[in-house]
């Protein structure tokens, strides 16, 4: 078994014939993901490796009514609208890789999606994947490995480094999901992590967060009350960030003294979640887990 | 971008708000003259404008008596720092006598992801303290993004805090302008604190706005109408990076530090911190980075005074290691300097980017931790 992606899933990639959807499309399939049909306004009718591109996600799902998910690569004054489109056609898997995305705009199309019953993920994120069944995202997939342990994260690069450890010392991964770094994203920690526990193969977590907002807080709160009961291994990025300061990341600045690294760790810690001090500490604590 | 008071306040004022007679001085200006012909009796009040907030603890508004007054005090603040920020404008107003000062403003909450309103009857201080001092005062009431704040839920607010008859009305109309001017702006932050109690009135005192920077590009008419050069925000290096375009944050130590991906650079900074080195700065330089842009981020820490020594961190998902290789091996060409230069280079394209790397006699490690003590030694 697997959350959001494995081996049924069929993708439509939105922006399909842009550089960089052009470039990742041709990457999830080379890594067999089934990637079955592309939207550009205005090119309808063209291909790009072999995918037939349309110009509406209606189209895309009439002719391909098996599609289930949708990978956004649309710059960020169109991505909202991409995002509308995919969710009013029914799909109930929106990755949406753009960055710099408006706030407003953000917090808009996730409420509706919600409403409609489908899941966002990112905005700003390098998107799903389950090994050796599915990839809807930008990540090397040469890196992760099928296993046990789930990766949820913050943060595209520190995924990777992190999964890369981890597949190095032999510890395979369930799925991994890289949330976003802007303020307002689809899915939380928390609501991963409630996926994760319903999953039969995930037998550890490992949560990579970082500075600025509470959801790691929340996510500690719930694994503190029970709800989330495998074993949960994090690390914080930005302990060296100072205040009012945005670290590149637009979701990673401390407001108001409110989303401190030292409050996260606290946090974490009282719910009995093992902190690495460093990335590089992570699969150690996560062999340890395991054991336990 | 964050506004001036007196940026915020012309907006409010645009929406339909009253806000108290005043005018902006600028460096050079004649105070006297100014105040004069914009018709203001003392009491004054004079205020520094700078993006900090905490003015009024750190003396950068002054209550005078007399215009003479207003002018030495003028004279004061032009060479006052603030919290190490000199102004770019001093705002001459009209003290308004008021009975209480109430806190409100609108932010968007991250985890129910909708708009919430802060207000408290107790206002003048930041919402830290008050959420300390009074955390029972602080009314949160969330907004639905599609429909907006009714006049209903504004006056429920209102009612809240404690207001009644025609002043709670006022109140109400204030707080769904702010909440117009929060949407129309796309602003992460809309505040006014103090937000007086004049009569039946509300008055805002001060006026604070923050707009997200992803939508800039909606908002041009906020960046050309600029008057007063942006300071407090960023420094002189950062608004150098920032030119460059170039995410890059100033901090107090001498390592310099360039990763890839805002999660990887922090981790970076933290890395070197826990190996006893200090941090100089975050720059990062995102996914997918060509040599010119390595080149660019090398060549800025090259020339970054604060830098001693810099430490180069790239895991290459798209970023590729031969691009990466190049662009330092460019920046290092072109610039001459003997600044050390440690990297380590994982991922993508990992052998080619070493192989450019020590034809130029620059090592590169693949373990970071090996790297970093490596870096903190020097």
């Amino acid at each position: 078994m697997a959350v959001l992606v494995d081996s049924g899933t069929r993708v439509l990639v939105q922006g399909i014939t842009g550089r960089e959807g052009s470039f990742h499309a041709k990457a999830m399939l080379d890594y067999g993901t089934k990637v079955v049909a592309g939207v550009t306004p205005g090119k309808g009718g063209s291909e790009v490796h072999g995918v037939p591109v349309y110009d509406s996600v209606k189209e895309a799902v009439a002719e391909h009514p098996e599609i289930n998910t949708s990978i956004i690569f649309v710059p960020a004054p169109f991505a909202p609208d991409a995002v509308y489109e995919a969710v009013d056609a029914g799909i109930k898997l929106v990755v949406v890789i753009t960055e710099g995305i408006p706030v407003h705009d953000t917090m808009r199309f996730v409420n509706y999606a919600r409403q409609k019953g489908a899941t966002v993920i990112g905005p700003n994120c390098p998107g799903v994947i389950t090994p050796g069944q599915a990839k809807v995202g930008i990540m090397p997939g040469h890196i992760f490995r099928e296993g046990g342990v789930a990766v949820v994260s913050r943060s595209g690069t520190l995924t990777y480094e992190i999964s890369y450890m981890l597949t190095r010392q032999g510890i395979g991964q369930s799925t991994v999901v890289g949330i976003g770094g802007d303020p307002i994203v689809g899915l939380s920690f928390t609501e991963a992590l409630r996926l994760f526990q319903q999953d039969p193969q995930t037998e550890a977590l490992v949560l990579i967060g970082e500075i600025g907002g509470d959801m790691e807080e929340r996510a500690a709160e719930m694994i503190k009350k029970g709800e989330f009961t495998k074993p949960v291994v994090a690390y914080i990025a930005g302990r060296t960030a100072p205040p009012e300061k945005r670290m590149g990341h637009a979701g990673a600045i401390i407001m108001m003294g409110a989303g401190t690294y030292e409050g996260k760790v606290k946090a974490l810690r009282e719910a009995g979640v093992e902190v690495a001090e460093t990335p590089f500490e992570v699969p150690d604590l996560v062999r340890r887990a395991l054991r336990r | 971008m964050k506004l001036y008071e007196f940026e915020a306040k012309e907006i409010l004022r645009m929406y339909g708000v009253e806000t108290p007679l005043s005018v902006l001085v600028m460096p050079g200006d004649d105070v006297a003259a100014k105040v004069r012909e914009a018709g203001l009796e003392p009491p004054l009040v004079v205020k520094s404008q700078v993006l900090v907030a905490g003015r009024g603890k750190a003396g950068g508004i002054k209550l005078v008596e007399s215009v003479e007054e207003a002018v030495r005090v003028a004279e004061e603040l032009w060479r006052k720092p603030i919290k190490g920020i000199l102004p770019g404008a001093l705002l001459v107003e009209r003290a308004v006598p008021h009975e209480a000062e109430l806190y409100t403003s609108i932010i968007i909450d991250r985890s129910e992801r909708r708009p919430v309103v802060l207000a408290s009857r107790y206002g003048g201080m930041d919402i830290e303290e008050i959420a300390r001092e009074k955390p029972e005062s602080i009314v949160r009431y969330y907004v639905d993004p599609f429909l907006g704040l009714r006049g209903y839920e504004a006056r429920m607010v209102g009612k809240e805090i404690g207001l009644s008859g025609r002043l709670l009305n006022s109140y109400a109309s204030f707080l769904q302008v702010l909440y117009r001017v929060f949407t129309a702006l796309e602003a992460e932050l809309v505040e006014s604190n103090p937000l007086a109690i004049v009569g039946d009135k509300v008055v805002p005192l001060d006026a604070r706005i923050i707009v997200d920077d992803n939508s800039l590009f909606r908002h041009k008419e906020l960046v050309e109408r600029r008057r007063v050069e942006q300071r407090g925000e960023y420094t002189e290096w950062e608004v150098k990076a920032r030119s460059q375009g170039l995410p890059f944050v100033e901090l107090d130590g001498d390592i310099g530090i360039i990763g890839n991906g805002a999660g990887l650079t922090m981790a970076t900074m933290d890395l070197v911190y826990h190996f006893g080195g200090r941090p100089a700065n975050f720059l990062d330089i995102g996914g997918g980075a060509r040599a010119e842009l390595v080149k660019k981020a090398v060549s800025f820490l090259l020339e970054f005074p604060k830098a001693s020594k810099i430490f180069i961190n790239v895991f290459g998902g798209i970023t590729r290691g031969d691009e990466v290789a190049r662009g330092i091996v460019a920046a290092v060409r072109e610039s001459g300097s003997s600044k050390p230069l440690v990297v380590r280079l994982s991922g993508t394209r990992e052998e080619e980017g070493r192989r450019i790397l020590e034809d130029a006699s620059i090592y590169a490690y693949t373990d970071p931790v090996e790297a970093v003590k490596k870096v903190v030694s020097l």
